[in-house]
């Protein structure tokens, strides 16, 4: 069977997980199914979606208890065979507490928990997740989290920038890449990344709210219709 | 059997900006002599280990892989004999 089967984590606490299924399987047409945080079989998915929410309550750190899920176990194995993850809000602080991705993620800066819309510019469109959209365009993504603010050493820092690796950043709506733009304090306006081998992407803004125009909007699409453009072609269907 | 007391905070070199809204109220009060405030977390737990070093070895590692992340905190700890 061709296309692309989407496997949606599921952590107590996870709440963004009903909106990633719709958006792979009800607006796309792909294959999706939810994985228990207790599964220890991925069943056969080809991308795996970290939802966002407040996993275990967000207690001891963001992601910090989540990451020792057994699921975690296999999700980190399909990273290493160089199968997709992306990891969204509370995914991305889980991808950074697993190492999959470096960098850790911060209280925002002002302390307060920022629920808006933010404008993203997108830095590297020839990712897996990006390749839908044009290099410089401005997408309008909601944010909603209290500890978004991305944070790395110089040296990663500028790894990541050198590599192309800096996906998404905070900026105006005339794309312009400004303090008052980043919601958060992340370093660089910093808003999503992916690994070296670019097969896992985090990114604190939600992709998966906004897929359609009854939501206002469908400029998250691209990073799930991305993953289709991409994979579809090059995986063997799976029975 | 042993009592750790873990202390987690944020690295030096890491704005903490809990920190900073706390110094400035101290300023509002007119405490103008406090300065530096860092905030951080205390985790407390017993350890049932036949001896000092393999207590303190335990709790290290459990401090490296899951109470403290190193990319941006720094733990101490101190342990008492029950």
């Amino acid at each position: 069977m061709a296309g692309v089967k989407f496997g949606i984590v599921v952590f107590p606490g996870s709440n963004c997980d009903h909106d990633a299924y719709h958006a792979a399987k009800h607006v796309l047409g792909e294959r999706a199914q939810f994985l228990w945080h207790k599964e220890s079989d991925l069943g056969g998915v080809d991308v795996i979606v970290l939802p966002g929410g407040f996993s275990y309550g967000d207690y001891l750190r963001c992601g910090a208890i989540s990451r020792f899920s057994p699921v975690m176990r296999e999700v980190i194995r399909h990273a290493e065979r160089g199968g997709h993850v992306i990891g969204i809000c509370n995914g991305f602080q889980i991808l950074t507490e697993s190492g999959l991705l470096p960098g850790a993620l911060l209280r925002n800066a002002s302390l307060k928990f920022v629920c808006r819309d933010v404008h993203l510019r997108v830095e590297n469109a020839q990712t897996a997740f990006t390749s839908q959209y044009a290099q410089g365009q401005v997408l309008r993504i909601p944010v909603a989290h209290g500890e978004g603010n991305f944070y790395t050493d110089d040296e990663t820092l500028k790894a990541l920038e050198d590599n192309g690796q800096v996906v998404f950043r905070y900026a105006e709506a005339d794309g312009s890449v400004t303090d008052a733009a980043n919601p958060n304090g992340s370093r660089s306006n910093i808003a999503g990344i992916v690994n070296e081998q670019g097969n896992v992407l985090g990114m604190m803004p939600h992709p998966e709210r906004v897929v359609e125009d009854l939501l206002g909007s469908a400029d998250g699409l691209g990073v799930f219709a991305s993953l289709v453009e991409n994979i579809a072609g090059t995986v063997p269907a799976l029975s | 059997m042993y009592k750790a007391i873990i202390t987690v905070k944020l690295r030096p070199s890491i704005l903490d900006p809990e920190g900073k809204a706390i110094e400035h109220a101290l300023q509002s009060l007119e405490y103008t002599q406090l300065s530096g405030v860092r905030v951080g977390k205390e985790i407390e737990l017993t350890v049932d280990a036949p001896s000092r070093e393999e207590a303190e070895a335990a709790v290290d590692t459990a401090c490296s892989k899951l109470l403290a992340n190193p990319v941006m905190e720094d733990y101490t700890f101190a342990l008492e004999e029950l």
